[in-house]
């Protein structure tokens, strides 16, 4: 019941925010794209222990995909590249590439999870977060230097066909529906046997072959999962931002290290933890940049030192800590009532 | 009677170390065997052999009739051949029922398989195997909080949990309490006559292990020193040499 009213609240507020909030219009629609970023970062890195610095590739995939297929599309490969100013498209158009933009990065990301993951999952700890570290860095340079998806100088996005507002709300509420989904789809995953197997990889991996659980497979769709979000929600970015580049596309030192934050700060290995993390991350860098600027970046450090030293299991580990039967953790003292029966289990 | 395990001519050495040497030992199904010997003897290299945990260097390792030395761990566990851990090692921060709802089967599973929910049968059965061990009551607590002795318990409820054809268990009573033992006692012969789980257990804790064994192998420098009846073995010169350190 509770829970329900939680759900409804949430729902509620974020569908009518765009009505009181129309000048932050943006400012939330990357609220939510915060939470994506957080929600599917903690797949792997809070519910199955793989801490990844390279997400953020997938980020970039849909970023690009998008406008590289609006352009095969539309535009002339060198009027594209000499002109500024490119010819608008109409909303059918633009729409419908963006879809399929959306779908292909959604499918290149899956494959490229599947493919990298085969291979760099079987590292695990600090080997791993290295290795990832380094495919975000590595995508970065291959975009800067390929001149097919715009190398050093970038892609420009075509513009939104309809007024600025329109333009705001549609990204809002893209990325809010983006958001409803992944967080749905999480916590149904997470009530099946994946969540539990993510969760016992977490705890043990090598207890987890002893059992015959298939750990590859488990944790390449993991990857594949966080891949998929990731990729649509860098898909809706580049086309908000208009222009895409390895700054934009592929930017480790900031989303990349943010989704990271963000999840720790609410709580790894929860469900609301990253969106609690998220929300209290993104607003607490809103205020920031508005009351202390010119020292925001010295504001945020501190921030990220002080979460990191004083919530390392995050807010919601903090509460589960303090009041552990609230989340179920508690002796029963009642005895089973049903006998127990070896022989006719299922 | 047919053997379930059969193990010939099986090697291992590490380095220079030479931890298994010609091991030539058969587990018959439906019955509980015992290996023991003194420390270093290298009884857990080979239960680490058998289960894929390090390849060996010469000899085979047959399960129901299959060779299995070259499998990896996890094949080798989906094939029903379990094995628990001498350091206890459970899923730490997931409770109890968590524990043992993972632990199920993994043989016929697909991949849609992987994203089913829980069961209620699951469940249940889960809940009444941790009734079973005397678990019951902790059953919502992180399992990294009970005690050595229960999560030892624990471990051997998520080895029933998933059925297996043959359990290897690497010192079911170490570092229990006297008392309890007697209840792991009964609890492994119940699993063998009841659930028809054949057991292959190493144990240094003679009363235990003359207790529960029909047949018992002893190692000693890597090489198999005796085998027989338990009351055969509690009187052999060799064995008795071995553990008080003669030789």
């Amino acid at each position: 019941m509770k829970q329900r009213l939680l759900y409804l609240l949430v729902a509620g507020g974020g569908a009518l925010a765009p009505l009181v909030a129309l000048d932050y219009i943006i400012q939330f629609s990357l609220l939510w794209m915060m939470i994506i970023f957080a929600l599917t970062w903690d797949i792997a890195g809070g519910q199955m222990g793989y801490n990844s610095f390279g997400n953020i590739l997938f980020f970039g995939v849909g970023c690009y995909a998008v406008v590289v297929i609006q352009r095969e599309l539309f535009f002339d490969f060198n009027e594209y590249r000499n002109v500024t100013d490119l010819t608008p498209l109409s909303a059918v158009e633009y729409f419908w590439s963006f879809a399929i933009g959306s779908v292909v990065g959604a499918v290149l990301s899956v494959a490229l999870a599947v493919l990298l993951g085969s291979g760099i999952l079987g590292l695990r700890g600090h080997y791993f977060a290295i290795c990832t570290l380094g495919l975000g860095v590595a995508a970065a340079e291959i975009a800067s230097g390929w001149e097919f998806i715009g190398a050093g100088s970038g892609m420009v996005a075509p513009m939104f066909p309809g007024s600025p507002d329109g333009r705001g709300l549609f990204f809002y509420y893209l990325f809010f529906v983006l958001a409803v989904i992944c967080f749905l789809s999480l916590r149904w995953l997470y009530s099946t046997r994946f969540g539990l197997a993510l969760n016992a990889i977490r705890d043990d991996e090598d207890k987890a072959e002893a059992m015959g659980i298939h750990t590859t497979r488990y944790k390449t769709s993991a990857w594949c999962i966080a891949a998929l979000f990731l990729s649509i929600a860098g898909a809706g970015f580049g086309q908000l931002n208009n222009f895409i580049d390895r700054e934009v596309a592929f930017p480790g030192p900031t989303f990349g290290v943010w989704m990271v934050l963000m999840a720790i700060l609410g709580g790894k290995g929860t469900l609301w933890g990253p969106v609690i993390g998220a929300v209290i991350f993104h607003v607490t860098q809103e205020v920031f940049w508005t009351y202390l600027f010119g020292w925001q970046r010295v504001a945020m450090g501190a921030f990220i030192v002080l979460i990191v030293v004083f919530f390392p299991q995050g807010i919601i580990g903090w509460l589960r800590n303090c009041w552990p039967e609230r989340f179920g953790v508690r002796v029963d003292d009642d005895a089973r009532s049903a006998q127990v029966s070896l022989r006719n289990e299922v | 009677m047919t053997n379930i395990l059969e193990v010939s001519g099986a090697s291992k050495s590490f380095g220079g170390v030479v931890a298994n040497h010609n091991i030539t030992l058969a587990v018959p199904r439906g019955r509980i065997v015992g290996l023991i010997g003194p420390n270093g003897s290298g009884k857990t290299t080979l239960f680490g052999s058998i289960v894929g945990y390090h390849a060996i260097d010469e000899g085979s390792v047959k399960f129901e009739k299959r060779e299995i030395s070259s499998l990896r761990v996890p094949e080798i566990a989906r094939l029903g051949l379990l094995r628990t851990f001498q350091q206890t090692r459970i899923y730490g921060k997931m409770n109890c029922v968590q524990n043992m709802e993972i632990s199920t089967s993994h043989v016929q599973e697909s991949l849609w398989d992987m994203f089913r929910p829980l069961s209620a049968a699951t469940t249940n059965k889960a809940e009444g195997l941790l009734d079973f061990v005397g678990l019951y009551q902790k059953r919502l607590l992180p399992a990294g909080e009970l005690s050595f002795g229960q999560q030892k318990l624990l471990e051997f409820a998520m080895a029933l949990m998933n059925e297996p054809k043959l359990l290897l268990l690497d010192e079911p009573t170490a570092g229990i309490n006297p008392t309890l033992i007697n209840g792991i006692i009964d609890r492994l012969k119940r699993a063998n006559t009841e659930m028809g789980i054949t057991l292959f257990v190493i144990e240094h804790n003679m009363r235990v292990i003359m207790d529960l064994a029909d047949h018992i192998y002893c190692l000693a420098h890597g090489q198999i020193l005796a085998a027989g009846a338990p009351a055969e073995l509690r009187t052999d010169q060799r064995v008795i040499d071995a553990y008080l350190g003669g030789n």
